[in-house]
């Protein structure tokens, strides 16, 4: 069965617990190292782009080096050395990719090859059975499956490079409409250099028939990855859409700058999930991904609805705050979160609601996990406008710590602005009890098995919002990592 | 009574807990087939025998040992302990928040299966003999369905208790306390479930500090335990002596044959 391949995910690496870390054997077509105006320009090109994408890029260009170095956020609690922006490649591409195959049958097979490596089988048939997947490689998108289902429902569902030139207007209309490109440092640098990345549209009335997927990974040495995705839910539509995420093991770090924009109008919805497994470093803090994200859905019409729901496993540092914009009147935001840290991770994430339009509503549910010499942030920020009339929201932040060395810190930012405003904020800090974990050995439970069993149930409330293969996969990647927090 | 192997043994067991000596030299033998009762008054060390056997972290064992099957325990891991056949129903069962009851019951049982090369059940297996021993201890159907213990009253915990002890068939039932905290109606459940498991194979103690559940399930052995000691032993008449007269009545006594 293909979706059971995906829950067992048994390659890679042996002795290592970073099991997808090795390095895809792909011919790849890439730019040299640095960032000026002829890389934005070579990337414009190398996606036969329209003029107005090009300047729009080269604004978002000019505004990053117009406000230099400094204006990169320094308010996470987060630690690393300065990046060297000009020391990283900003496009990379399988060779093969070049002239673009037109179905998965003139798919490069080494690649798909690749995919099926990585327990994303995109081959017709052994294709996850009802996910379409797009599949990410480095900068360029490779594969997309069941187009001809989603065609028949009319939804689109392709590489936001491929949607640039069949669908402008849509694209011209939504790019940068949630997240400005002068949005913040890292929004900016996606939006001059972004490579690829998914779009979706799903069409008034239509309720998208299969989940959505894009897998995105990092394979180039020294390479960025800098996606771009936008999904717009039109009038009375649904779509649940998957992002899952994975890179080699490298002893340099990587970066990983990404803006997602979603867009609800009336009476829409769209629930996102995320399980990100990038490359976390070794046990001594050595390599790992830099995850810095803006991700941010506007729930623009009236009755509309954003979810999301992320699973942040991986990752040296994590920054990202996936944040609603309720506009419409009665609209509504969600955010489910687990974050676990192990070694020298560290992760500051968390989300902001926006409540603009009248009787929105916002649920925030983040669980932090933190073990080994991991550090995990929680930092969310809840504004009530003036005229968002009956505006509630819940927050409920809860943190485990696993041994003596890792911290947990949650940081709430809560901005009242009209008084009929309801607010609730829980927040919980525990231990995994000895007696929790004697109850399950006096049954017959392993010390490592209880250990696994009492996180998992920790977690198992944001667990149940991920689809069903995901929540399996969800569960396997947080026993992968816990690997060696007991004993 | 004594023709049955002894299951297990404990030799003048010392145990001290930050410092602080809880067993003063613990001797006890418990053969197949035999219920032994430990009374004794709050504090005397009864639950951390129990305990102690169950291979519970944080006690440290000074002197004697404890040799269960043939074999001393005291190196042995507690979960290694559970699937050779020692159980404890627990005081204060713990809650586990997000781990669903029908997962861990069926975990244990297989993890139990698997140290006896039996392979795990089947989902159908594990369903049918669920439903046989749920209404054993006449447990709602909805509560397997929950967080372990998450908001369960005091008596639905104990018969949760009484539930595990039915699907895991141990060798030795450690009942500590058990009876604390329970209605007549729960305590006559919990009680049944008990009785169903005995058999000339199975072994009980019963750690408990009133002579209420001796009504229901009838000891073979009666042991008096104060301060860290087992002061008296009888059959069960003494549960009912110690009933009418106290621990107060043992203490005195106790205190006599010191003293002369």
């Amino acid at each position: 069965m293909a979706d059971q391949k995906v829950i067992s995910r048994q390659t890679g690496v042996e002795d290592s617990q970073y099991k997808w870390g090795f390095e895809l054997d792909i011919e790849s077509d890439v730019a040299p190292k640095g960032l000026n105006e002829d890389i934005v320009r070579f990337i414009s090109a190398k996606k036969k782009e329209p003029e107005w994408l090009l300047e729009w890029r080269l604004k978002a260009f000019r505004h990053w080096t117009d406000q230099g170095d400094e204006a990169a956020p320094k308010w996470a609690q987060v630690n690393f050395e300065e990046i060297d922006f000009q020391d990283i490649i900003y496009y990379a591409a399988p060779k093969s990719g070049d002239d673009a195959p037109k179905s998965l049958d003139e798919v490069d097979p080494e690649l798909l090859e690749a995919f099926d490596k990585l327990g994303i089988p995109l081959e017709e048939q052994k294709k996850l059975s009802g996910v379409a997947v797009d599949a990410v490689l480095d900068s360029v998108s490779v594969a997309t499956t069941y187009q001809d289902m989603l065609k028949e429902a009319g939804v689109i569902f392709c590489p936001i490079s491929e949607a640039v030139q069949k669908y402008p207007e849509l694209v011209q209309k939504y790019l940068g409409s949630v997240v400005p490109y002068s949005d913040n440092f890292y929004a900016t640098l996606n939006s001059a250099v972004f490579s690829d990345g998914s779009f979706c549209y799903v069409p008034p009335g239509v309720r998208c028939p299969i989940e959505l997927m894009t897998y995105f990974r990092i394979n180039v040495a020294d390479s960025g990855q800098f996606e771009r995705t936008l999904i717009i839910a039109d009038e009375g539509s649904y779509v649940s859409y998957l992002e899952g995420c994975t890179a080699p093991m490298r002893k340099s770090h990587q970066l990983h700058a990404a803006v997602v924009e979603l867009v609800a109008l009336k009476d829409a919805e769209i629930k996102y999930s995320t399980l990100q497994n990038w490359y976390p470093g070794d046990k001594n803090g050595e390599g790992g991904v830099f995850n810095f994200v803006t991700k941010r859905g506007a729930a623009r019409g009236e009755n509309s609805k954003i979810s999301w729901t992320q699973v942040e496993t991986g990752s040296a540092i994590t920054w990202k705050y996936p944040s609603v914009i309720l506009q419409g009147d009665n609209s509504v935001g969600e955010f489910y979160s687990v974050a676990l840290v192990n070694n020298y991770q560290q992760a500051d994430t968390g989300t902001k609601m926006i409540h603009v339009g009248k009787n929105t509503k916002s649920t925030i549910i983040a669980k932090g996990i933190s073990a080994g010499k991991a550090e995990n942030t929680y930092r969310g920020q809840v504004s009530i406008l003036p005229g968002a009339d009956n505006a509630r929201n819940f927050t409920q932040c809860d943190s485990l710590l696993i041994g003596d060395e890792c911290g947990a810190h949650t940081v709430p930012y809560i901005e009242v602005r009209n008084p009929t405003a309801q607010m609730g904020h829980e927040a919980t800090t525990s231990k995994v009890n000895d007696d929790q974990l004697f109850y399950l050995q006096q049954r017959g439970i392993d010390l490592e098995e209880s250990n696994y069993m009492i996180i998992n149930g920790f977690c198992r409330g944001i667990f149940k919002e991920l689809p069903f293969e995901f929540a399996m996969e969800a569960s396997q990647l947080l026993r992968v990592s816990l690997e060696g927090t007991v004993g | 009574m004594s023709k049955s192997d002894k299951l297990i043994e404990v030799k003048d067991l010392r145990v001290s807990v930050e410092e602080t000596e809880i067993l003063k030299g613990i001797n006890l033998s418990i053969h197949e087939g035999e219920v032994h009762a430990i009374m004794g008054p709050n504090g005397s060390g009864k639950s951390t025998l129990a305990n102690v056997i169950a291979g519970r972290p944080g006690y440290s064992v000074t002197g004697g040992d404890i040799v269960y099957k043939g074999q001393s325990l005291l190196e042995v891991e507690p979960e290694i302990r559970a699937r050779s056949g020692i159980f404890l129903a627990f005081q204060y069962p713990v809650e586990l928040p997000g781990v669903r009851t029908w997962q861990f019951l069926k975990s244990a049982i297989d993890a139990v299966r698997k140290e006896n090369g039996e392979d795990e059940l089947s989902v159908r297996e594990f369903d049918q003999l669920l439903e046989e021993k749920r209404n054993l201890v006449e447990m709602d159907p909805d509560l397997v369905k929950r967080s372990v213990n998450e908001g369960f009253s005091g008596g639905e915990k104990k018969r949760n208790e009484i539930l595990q002890l039915a699907l895991l068939d141990p060798s030795l039932a450690l009942l500590d306390e058990t009876d604390s905290g329970l209605d007549i109606d729960a305590l006559r459940i919990v009680s049944h479930g008990v009785n169903v498991f005995k058999s000339p194979e199975k072994s009980v103690l019963i750690v408990t500090h009133y002579q209420r559940i001796l009504d229901y399930i009838t000891p073979d052995f009666v042991h008096v335990l104060v301060d860290g000691r087992i002061v008296r032993s009888g059959d069960s008449k003494l549960a009912l002596e110690l009933e009418e007269k106290g621990y107060e009545w043992v203490r005195e006594s106790v205190g006599e044959e010191v003293n002369s």
